[in-house]
């Protein structure tokens, strides 16, 4: 599924699924990529888009399965809102195949296609009110005058906008624009959605409540959704899959927990969350593991993982600040998974804390530790320059190619 | 800090003020005059506007104005809304900082040089001078203020708009009708306003494009006056500058009435609210 070789480590995760373990909470039993006869909904067969010498788009093949939502994922420029409008027939191809319900979409117009968009900047009519905003789409399809108001209530209900009805855009509040742009692309039913950034504009509190919304409403209407984001936040919290892509190509498509605890790459990995990136070089592999020695202090990491790499290669040990523990005081005599540090850096966030170890002589060689604030007392706080030491599980980290 | 208008604030709001007005205020009292002399009061009388109706070659005058200017600034405001359209829209192609040059360059053409060219080229085409010259010159000069006007209503203006329409199945055309059109129609309005006007008091290229039977009210104004001013066109003068002020107060009392309406509209919203 993962292009660029989806290394060990998605294998990995296959066995530890099985094994009844799993990656984070399970959300839903809606798993059609893992049975490669499902047909997709919309499929991206080796398109690639050149603005001038510029390629935004690279050679890409993705499937999105029907009521799936997909999140495209990426950094500004990385391609992911070029991808969606040439979905919506904005921008067309320089090569390859778009696909949607079967139907290959080259040469429809954006007028014709089966799909609607919700723009970032929401591109309301201003010179029309709420109720003729949302009506604007049925109109189009000469719908009876009598459907198109049932229909229409139907959305203001559905978004909580009954009594702005008949306000024009102006007089509307950041989120209540963003219901109305909802709406209004919801209106014909669309056989996908497709949502550009569509919460960048809303503060923090109402752009959480707007992402369960929008995860509900998915649910209750029963469509397909892709969205692109730029916020791996809000990217994990609504999506079954998230594809995370740079520089016009996909980087790893899979679960959110997936993405977190299985990145197949640094860019991943780095990308998504936070992260410690450790350079070690393989010192010993075996079926239950790889040995790893880290090359900035030399400490030894026992890794229940397999690894391509051969022996002697240098790798990349990635270990996310909640998987290492820290506690006061120095490693064990011989002890594997254990790092000698010295506190360097304090962040106290409330729900959590966030320690900075140095462990090697250059400033920049420290690692991160995090851990809940479960009690509002501390006995005998951790503090600048403690001597700790930090460890880990055999399953905690992943092991990457450079 | 002083409050209130200080006596240098005053008199340069006076002074200022006479130096606009105070030619168009003697002009228009001297319309009022009794006397046949144009500097020599004689009393207050409005026979000059009773002789103007007699006037047949002033009403021909004006009336040919009025149809020109109508004629040429809408067809200036089609053309220029086109081009503006083009200029904003269109992105990077051949020739386009030419194109753009080319449009704006009647700007600041001397209108002579503009008026000789039309001419030459008329003659060149065997046409014949007359009201559908004076209009052809008038729509190309009046088209790149139009282009000018409405260009900086579509710089403003968010293009993802006509793409929401078009995502939600109406066609280009019709997207331009129903949701650009009615968007920018404000500067599509001042466009054709300025374009109206502009056509409205032309003497020099009218005078170059013209033929006979087409003589429109600033060419007529002017060959009266160089015969000496009569109270006569102080009243036509007078006339104008009343069409000009009623437009003008009508313009802004539809655009505030608008705003009191949608204020109103706001506040009623709100209270539903609870």
């Amino acid at each position: 599924m993962a292009p660029g070789g989806s290394i060990l480590s998605s294998r990995f995760w296959v066995g530890a699924v099985l094994a009844k373990k799993s990656i984070g909470p399970v959300r839903r039993e809606f798993v059609p990529w893992e049975n490669s006869d499902h047909p997709p909904f919309i499929e991206f067969r080796g398109v690639t888009k050149k603005f001038g010498e510029f390629v935004a788009v690279r050679n890409l093949s993705l499937k999105i399965y029907e009521k799936e939502f997909f999140a495209l994922l990426g950094g500004s420029g990385c391609g992911k809102t070029t991808l969606m409008r040439m979905l919506a027939g904005f921008e067309t191809p320089t090569s390859g195949q778009i696909f949607l319900d079967g139907q290959d979409l080259a040469g429809i117009p954006p007028y014709r296609r089966p799909s609607n968009m919700m723009f970032q900047s929401y591109a309301l009519f201003p010179h029309m009110n709420v109720e003729k905003n949302i009506a604007f789409g049925l109109k189009q399809d000469s719908m009876p005058a009598r459907e198109i108001e049932a229909r229409v209530s139907e959305m203001l209900r559905l978004t909580k906008l009954e009594q702005f009805a008949q306000r024009k855009p102006h007089q509307l509040s950041g989120g209540q624009r963003q219901r109305v742009a909802l709406a209004r692309s919801l209106a014909k039913r669309p056989k996908v959605l497709l949502l550009d950034e569509p919460l960048g504009a809303l503060d923090r509190k109402l752009r959480e409540e707007t992402q369960f919304e929008l995860m509900n409403l998915q649910e209750e209407l029963e469509m397909t959704f892709l969205i692109v984001t730029h916020d791996q936040e809000e990217a994990m919290t609504v999506a079954d899959r998230i594809a995370v892509m740079d520089k016009g190509e996909l980087v790893q498509v899979a679960t959110p927990a997936e993405i977190y605890e299985a990145p197949n790459s640094k860019f991943v990995a780095d990308f998504i969350g936070d992260v410690n990136l450790i350079e070690a070089k393989v010192t010993g592999k075996s079926d239950a593991g790889t040995r790893l020695v880290s090359v900035v202090d030399g400490f030894v990491i026992d890794s229940d993982q397999e690894t391509e790499a051969g022996l002697g290669e240098t790798v990349w040990y990635a270990i996310r600040p909640e998987k290492v523990r820290i506690a006061q005081g120095r490693r064990e005599e011989g002890q594997v998974n254990q790092i000698d540090g010295l506190v360097w850096d304090i962040a106290y966030l409330g729900d959590v804390s966030c320690i900075h170890s140095k462990v090697g002589e250059d400033d920049h060689d420290t690692i991160r530790a995090t851990f809940a604030n479960i009690s509002r007392m501390v006995e005998n706080p951790i503090t600048w320059d403690d001597e700790v030491v930090l460890s880990f599980n055999r399953d905690a980290g992943v092991i990457l190619k450079g | 800090m002083t409050r209130g208008p200080t006596w240098f604030n005053i008199t340069s709001l006076v002074l200022g003020f006479s130096f606009l007005y105070l030619p168009i205020v003697l002009l228009v009292i001297y319309s009022f005059n009794e006397s046949r002399l144009v500097t020599v009061w004689g009393g207050f009388s409005t026979k000059w506007y009773a002789s103007l109706l007699q006037n047949e070659q002033l009403l021909d005058a004006a009336w040919v104005t009025l149809r020109v200017a109508f004629a040429s600034a809408t067809i200036a405001t089609v053309l220029g809304t086109l081009a503006a359209l083009i200029l904003v829209r269109s992105g990077r192609f051949m020739g386009r900082s030419l194109f753009s040059g080319m449009i704006f360059a009647p700007l600041v053409m001397p209108e002579v040089i503009l008026g000789l060219s039309l001419l030459l080229l008329f003659v060149a085409m065997g046409t014949a001078r007359g009201f559908w010259t004076v209009m052809l010159a008038h729509t190309t000069f009046a088209m790149c203020y139009v282009a000018v006007v409405v260009q900086s209503r579509l710089v403003g203006f968010d293009k993802s708009i006509e793409e929401a329409a078009e995502d939600l199945g109406c066609p280009p055309v019709k997207t331009f009708f129903l949701i650009t059109l009615p968007i920018i129609l404000p500067g599509v309005i001042a466009g054709w306003m300025l374009a109206f006007t502009l056509s409205l008091d032309d003497l020099v290229i009218a005078s170059f494009t013209t033929g006979p039977g087409a003589t429109t009210l600033p060419m007529k104004i002017y060959s009266q006056v160089r015969l000496g001013v009569t109270p006569e066109i102080n009243a036509v003068c007078t006339i104008l500058v009343g069409l000009v002020t009623i437009c003008v107060i009508a313009a802004s009392l539809v655009t505030k009435r608008q705003q009191v309406q949608r204020e109103r509209d706001e506040r009623a919203a709100f209270g539903a609210d609870g």
